[in-house]
């Protein structure tokens, strides 16, 4: 190893850090009010729902403020509610732990949280629902806010539980649509796959170290074998898999965009599928000595990456093509997360800034659905039928623009930095995966020019009797907001403050060189991506869009027709686990049916069948029983001579 | 050969024949009258030995039998006639309804 492995080893919380159980209490208190209080707070539910989210934002800026004025090794404090599971030799304490991790998440989530909250206002204006989609909003939070301030694997897997739970309510919010109730299903079905893996990874702690604590397990990992951490990390990273769709657990993330939009861009973007790479960079101490598990999530990675992206280029569907995209950029995450000490802080980096533009690129979707409500009252999602609306929604064109250009990495912009620094170190780390890695942003170049160019520019395709027509307020200034985090969200950077920031969680890393100069790096990713911005702009910008997707045709059309199936994903699960599971449960049920009923019932037909042959013999003629009398006489007759001789 | 041979023989062929006429005849009448020969050899059997032994207990069983039979004539005779009148048939093999 040629660092050191960073130890949890956090102190008591006193003054605004006792504050931290708030955090989580705000807005559980807004889903327990809205969801108890019934229709009583129908009128003013959304407004509480809101409020208590921003308290939460504002104790977390507070509670970074005093983390900052701390030195760097005195970063880390538990506050202790109480004991939850003493058992045995099993102690589990509701104990939190807050630490320079912990606290940019605390802000991601509350602060885009409360954003996306406010836009839900306008949202959700008109479903007679409202109240609980806020209260699933709040509950949500409150799950995403346990998970990332949870100091031991059962308090993280506590939140990590509410949050997928949370995500399918939330999916399925509009449970009328088969289609959305099936997503619900199936993201949930998934995510169990992933869960077993977190729970299995719980129990292998807790017999390897005794503990499932952090503090406990990151200082007893050195001691462990090598075999056993990488199991754990193994495991970990399935886990991972399922709740930030990575390959082979992605399917479920493309249907979870059934859900209302504000959800896509809160949990299926911004926030809860980012939770795997939380996970990951918190069991850090378990990667770092797993190099086995680490050179896997690497793999995982760049499939998923890749994947995400090729998917993102095929869908017409506006919300899919952003779905695509994230399961891509949570790839470069993941990627940035199995690098090592090197990656942890640049995952994170990418992750904060991927929130802020995913969620403002979300909420953009959103408010071009609005705009493109039909007489049916349903938001039109095929970007075939939009083209020419950067007049009609200039305040929604304009911010899902900033977004746009600091996803594709454009310099100056946030995502510019942090997938710059991302490649960076793959390049340094494996010449292969940053050659990939690279690859994929050329792909996300192209991908979002496309959907860029469809929705904004070219000729209107509209549908009959669609206005489109900006946004209210409440939706637009989130947007504003976000698209200003977009931006300068690079500052994070600045004088390398996140990594050396993130250095008490994540270790200090050795700095590898990159085969070829940063700046030259820095190039080479701007050229890749102009090359798929052209190739976008050849394709879609210069002559008109069909309205309805032409037929795949020439070399390349078997591309086209599997990027538009989802690289078959669906078809894969479903000749790999769902066929054979289905013939397992069939063999099972002919079994339970054939064999054990037939071993049960079998006894009792058998003397039915002898009854059955038995009462022939009741033939009702006199003369018969005459004869079995007679015979019977014979026979007594036969028996006492035989006696009486013998 | 023992006096007493030739009417245990007379007994047993009297018995067979009643017996046959029993599993073989259709008429309740000629059955009946097959079971009353089948008795009347039995009681043939009773008394020759009763002789042999020289004492009366064969033949005092025998006068049972007799007594019995009578009874059973009556009572039978009784339940021919009445499933000739409902029936109209002397025929066993018709009165077979207490079959599965």
């Amino acid at each position: 190893m040629t660092h050191d492995i960073p130890v949890v080893a956090p102190a008591e919380a006193d003054g605004v850090l006792s504050l931290l159980w708030l955090v989580i209490a705000l807005p559980a208190l807004g889903a327990a009010v809205l969801l108890l209080g019934g229709r009583l707070t129908d009128r003013w539910g959304h407004l509480l729902a809101t409020a208590l989210p921003i308290g939460s934002f504002g104790i977390s800026v507070a509670m970074l403020v005093e983390l900052l004025g701390r030195p760097a090794d005195d970063r880390q404090v538990v506050q202790h509610l109480y004991t939850w599971v003493d058992t045995g030799s099993l102690h589990v304490g509701a104990d939190l732990l807050y630490d320079p991790l912990s606290s940019l998440f605390l802000l991601l989530i509350t602060g885009v949280g409360s954003l996306i909250h406010l836009y839900s206002i306008g949202y959700m204006a008109h479903d007679p629902r409202r109240r609980r989609f806020f209260a699933y909003l709040n509950l949500f939070l409150a799950a995403m806010l346990t998970l990332v301030l949870a100091e031991s694997y059962l308090v993280l897997f506590l939140g990590w539980e509410g949050v997928g739970l949370a995500s399918y309510l939330l999916i399925g919010f509009w449970q009328h649509k088969p289609s959305a109730a099936a997503a619900a299903k199936k993201a949930f079905v998934i995510n169990r796959v992933g869960d077993m893996g977190l729970s299995l990874a719980i129990m292998l702690a807790f017999v390897t170290f005794g503990s499932v604590s952090f503090t406990v397990i990151s200082a007893g990992a050195g001691e462990a074998s090598e075999t056993t951490l990488t199991i754990l990390g193994l495991l970990l990273l399935l886990g991972a898999c399922g709740k930030s769709a990575q390959v082979p657990l992605q399917a479920w993330l493309l249907d979870a965009m059934e859900g209302p939009t504000p959800v896509s861009a809160l949990i299926h973007a911004a926030t809860m599928v980012t939770a795997g790479v939380y996970l990951v960079v918190r069991s850090n101490f378990v990667f770092e000595l797993a190099e086995v598990a680490q050179t896997v999530v690497v793999v995982v990675a760049v499939v998923t990456l890749l994947w995400g992206a090729v998917i993102g280029c095929a869908k017409d569907d506006i919300k899919k093509v952003l779905a695509g995209s994230t399961m891509s950029q949570i790839g470069y995450m993941m990627l940035g997360a199995g690098l090592g000490a090197a990656g942890y802080a640049f995952a994170i980096f990418h992750l904060l800034t991927h929130g802020f533009f995913k969620a403002n690129m979300f909420l953009g979707a959103g408010s071009v659905m609005h705009a493109m409500t039909g007489p049916d009252g349903e938001g039109d999602v095929d970007m075939r039928h939009y083209g020419a609306l950067r007049r009609a929604l200039p305040v929604t064109f304009l911010t899902f623009a900033m977004g746009y250009l600091a996803i594709i990495g454009f310099p100056g912009f946030s995502g510019f930095w942090s997938k710059d620094k991302l490649i960076e170190t793959a390049l340094a780390d494996n010449l292969v995966v940053g050659v990939l890695a690279l690859l994929g942003a050329g792909i996300t170049g192209f991908y979002m020019t496309r959907l860029m160019l469809l929705t904004w520019f070219g000729q209107r395709r509209w549908r009959e009797g669609v206005h489109p027509h900006e946004s209210p307020l409440v939706m637009t200034v989130p947007l504003v907001v976000l698209a200003a985090a977009s931006v300068f969200g690079g500052a994070m950077l600045l004088g390398g403050w996140v990594t050396s920031y993130l250095e008490p969680v994540t270790g200090h890393a050795v700095h590898h060189e990159p085969p070829i100069p940063v700046w030259a790096v820095s190039v080479l990713t701007v050229a890749v991506v102009a090359v798929g911005v052209v190739g976008a702009w050849l394709l879609f910008g210069r002559r008109p869009v069909p309205e309805t997707p032409p037929e795949p045709r020439g070399a390349g059309g078997w591309a086209v027709t599997a990027a538009r199936h989802d690289l078959y994903g669906d078809a894969i699960n479903d000749t790999l686990v769902v066929g054979p599971g289905a013939a397992v449960t069939r063999t099972l049920v002919d079994t339970d049916r054939y064999v054990v009923d037939g071993l049960l019932t079998g006894g009792p037909l058998g003397v039915a069948a002898l009854a059955e042959a038995g009462r022939r013999l009741q033939n009702g003629y006199v003369r018969s029983y005459a004869l079995s009398v007679a015979g019977g006489a014979v026979v007594v007759c036969l028996a006492l001579l035989a006696v009486t001789v013998a | 050969m023992d006096s007493v041979t030739p009417y245990v023989v007379l007994s047993a062929i009297l018995f067979t024949i009643g017996c046959v006429g029993v599993l073989v005849r259709r008429n309740a009448i000629v059955v009946f009258m097959c079971v009353e020969l089948m008795l009347n050899a039995a009681n043939l059997a009773l008394v020759a030995f009763a002789h042999q032994h020289g004492n009366l207990d064969g033949q005092v069983a025998a006068f049972f039998v007799m007594v019995v039979a009578a009874a059973e004539v009556v009572i039978g005779l009784a339940i021919i006639m009445t499933i000739y009148r409902t029936r109209r048939s002397a025929s066993v093999d018709d009165a077979s309804l207490l079959r599965w």
